[in-house]
């Protein structure tokens, strides 16, 4: 008998797809309505390694997500590409919540998909940025995380990640259960299977919970549960750039740049 | 308010501004300072003492250090343990100071540590924690106003922690500018205990391997950055570019698009998942201007473009660019700068050359 199937959860994210995010050049507003969306691309880096892990030994890849039904397109893409299932929590009660409430029904599904071995997440998603609620998770759970990874070895009960730090690579050990949340770009996502394709569509294969089913208690989640809010958005206003733009022959046009910086005092030789 | 709303505790009684200190090989990591300056401006507008807090090992010197940026005091925990960052022994060491001072504001540098605790934490103490803050303000009721950038830096939100408290926030590195050190300024170093053993450690660091490179500098501090991007084609092209970086005295550094394509390490990554750098000048060097890239340089202070597309959206914030095929250009500006400091050089007599 082999060793027993890890049970890695993935936690994903459907984020509007970012390089088409534009300001509207009238209301100096981002334009989201029609954009199209997309996984959180760290949450499908993510993904990708636990499918990796679940390529060399026996694994159970559960992808979990909190938002709008709509994001159930995320989820039948993280089982097409080979996730065993996936779990919507999908409640009207969450609109509106931070990463405080969304940490903690985050845990409460987790606990309740139960005998989990390993969490992993994305680094951060590409609208909110804040890379918050991956330790928010391991925080509720009370487990060991470990942020920035890039790369996971097994060995028997323990797990050794390697950590992109500012100035330098860290392999850390730890014991699972445990979050490890992975870096932006470390793996390239595999495309949707034929087979995966069809698994989607059998019963049972992405389910949808409510805040009732999971017990999350409706007094800590939602925007009126959440610490923070968004008073107000401004549209930035960057100081004027000269734009001295040169065309033509290279060395024409060189010369002309070197000129202006070195009128201009920005570089010295 | 409503009736099943959490009853959050009195507000009024946290009081002072709070930062968590990082440092490395006996000094402060910049953010850390960057952050007292930061830390001292917003504690003297809410009239309160502005304290950093050091968990560490042998950190003595370190809090006397951080009391010349500005504090009014440092909160040292000692123990082995904390001799290096841990996840769950330092948000421990958070945690309990926090709840016994209660302090109003809680400010962590936005690094991979202070991200990593300020994450963990927040979900433990369910507070308001805003990330990457690149502004901080109060607002009429003296609520901190933290100013982040939204959508790849094309807006800034204003979050508000009204009713939760402490209000935390971690602020982005090189944004704020480090205030003048006084070695002579006085302040009060504090120790205190906070339970914490062995049994707390629940990860191991195995091996640290420090980024090295030859030439040294790294983005964030050099003066010149040369960045290149998916215009450069393949990774051995950025030999180029630091050969430029050399000649100016810069470092070099990539876009995500580069490093996706595995032209150059993560570490040199510059935008939104990468660094923010906003060095003197910054040369973007077949790099079109995605909104994430933007976001880790439109602070620098010069802007120069190479791109082979009029239309790139890098030549909208550039202040000197040059439309134009890079692997023409970059050599040719090379020469160019070879040539004009061989000239400008003290003349050899013939014989001697």
């Amino acid at each position: 008998m082999g060793p027993r199937p890890l049970r890695i959860i993935v936690c994903i994210k459907q984020v509007p797809k970012a390089q088409e995010l534009q300001v509207d050049p009238k209301t100096q507003t981002l334009k989201r309505v029609g954009v199209p969306s997309e996984i959180n691309p760290p949450d499908a880096n993510a993904l990708e390694l636990a499918l990796q892990i679940k390529d060399r030994r026996s694994a159970e890849v559960i992808v979990i997500s909190m938002g709008p039904t709509v994001f159930d397109e995320s989820l039948e893409r993280g089982v097409g590409m080979g996730a065993d299932r996936a779990v919507l929590l999908t409640d009207r009660i969450l609109g509106g919540s931070d990463t405080v409430p969304t940490a903690y029904a985050l845990s409460e599904t987790i606990k309740k998909i139960g005998d989990f071995d390993m969490i992993l997440c994305g680094e951060e998603t590409t609208d909110a940025s804040t890379g918050h609620v991956g330790p928010g998770i391991a925080g509720h759970l009370d487990i060991p995380q470990i942020t920035y990874i890039s790369e996971i070895q097994i060995e028997d009960d323990s797990v050794r990640a390697r950590r992109t730090a500012e100035d330098g690579t860290e392999w850390w050990e730890t014991t699972m259960p445990c979050v490890l949340t992975v870096n932006f770009g470390c793996t390239k996502p595999r495309e949707p299977t034929l087979l995966g394709k069809i698994r989607v569509k059998r019963a049972g294969v992405i389910v949808h919970w409510s805040c009732a089913d999971v017990g999350i208690d409706p007094n800590k989640v939602g925007l009126k549960n959440s610490p923070t809010i968004v008073a107000k958005v401004d549209t930035v206003h960057l100081p004027p750039r000269a734009r001295k733009v040169f065309h033509g022959d290279a060395k024409d046009a060189v010369a002309k740049l070197l000129d202006a910086l070195l009128e201009d005092g920005v570089i010295a030789l | 308010m409503t009736d099943g709303e959490h009853v959050v505790e009195d507000k009024s009684h946290f009081t002072g501004v709070w930062v968590f200190l990082e440092g490395r090989k006996h000094i402060l990591r910049d953010v850390s300072i960057q952050l007292i300056g930061e830390g001292r401006r917003i504690a003297d507008r809410r009239g309160a003492p502005l304290t950093g807090i050091l968990p560490g090992h042998g950190v003595e010197n370190l809090a006397r250090q951080a009391i010349g940026y500005g504090l009014d005091r440092v909160i040292v925990v000692e123990h082995p343990i904390l001799e290096i960052y841990r996840s769950r022994p330092y948000a421990k060491v958070m945690a309990s100071l926090i709840r016994r001072h209660k302090p109003e504001i809680v400010l962590f540098g936005a690094s991979k540590n202070g991200r990593d605790l300020g994450g963990r934490l927040h979900a433990v103490l369910e507070t308001g924690l805003a990330a990457d803050c690149v502004k901080f303000d109060l607002d009429e009721e003296g609520n901190l106003d933290m100013i982040r950038p939204s959508f790849g830096g094309k807006s800034l939100a204003h979050i508000l922690c009204k009713r939760h408290r402490p209000q935390m926030a971690s602020a982005r590195r090189n944004v704020f500018l480090p205030p003048h050190n006084d070695p002579n300024r006085t302040g009060e170093i504090v120790h205190e205990d906070v339970d914490v053993s062995e049994k707390d450690v629940d990860a191991t660091l195995l091996e640290f391997q420090e980024f090295t490179r030859e030439g040294g500098l790294r983005p964030e501090e050099a003066r010149i950055v040369v960045s290149g991007g998916y215009g450069l084609m393949d990774g051995k092209n950025f030999a180029m570019l630091q050969e430029l970086a050399d000649l100016l005295g810069g470092a070099v550094a990539a876009s995500r698009k580069a490093v996706d394509s595995g032209w150059m390490p993560k570490e040199f990554q510059v935008g939104q998942t990468g660094m923010t750098v906003r060095p003197k000048v910054y040369f973007a060097i077949g790099i079109s201007g995605a909104v994430q890239h933007l976001a880790g340089m439109q602070e620098s202070e010069k802007i120069v473009a190479i791109n082979n597309d009029p239309k790139a959206a890098i030549f909208e914030i550039a202040d000197y660019g040059i439309v134009g095929d890079l692997f023409q250009i970059v050599p040719e500006f090379v020469r160019q700068i070879r040539e004009r400091k061989a000239t400008k050089a003290v003349p050899m007599p013939v014989a001697a050359r």
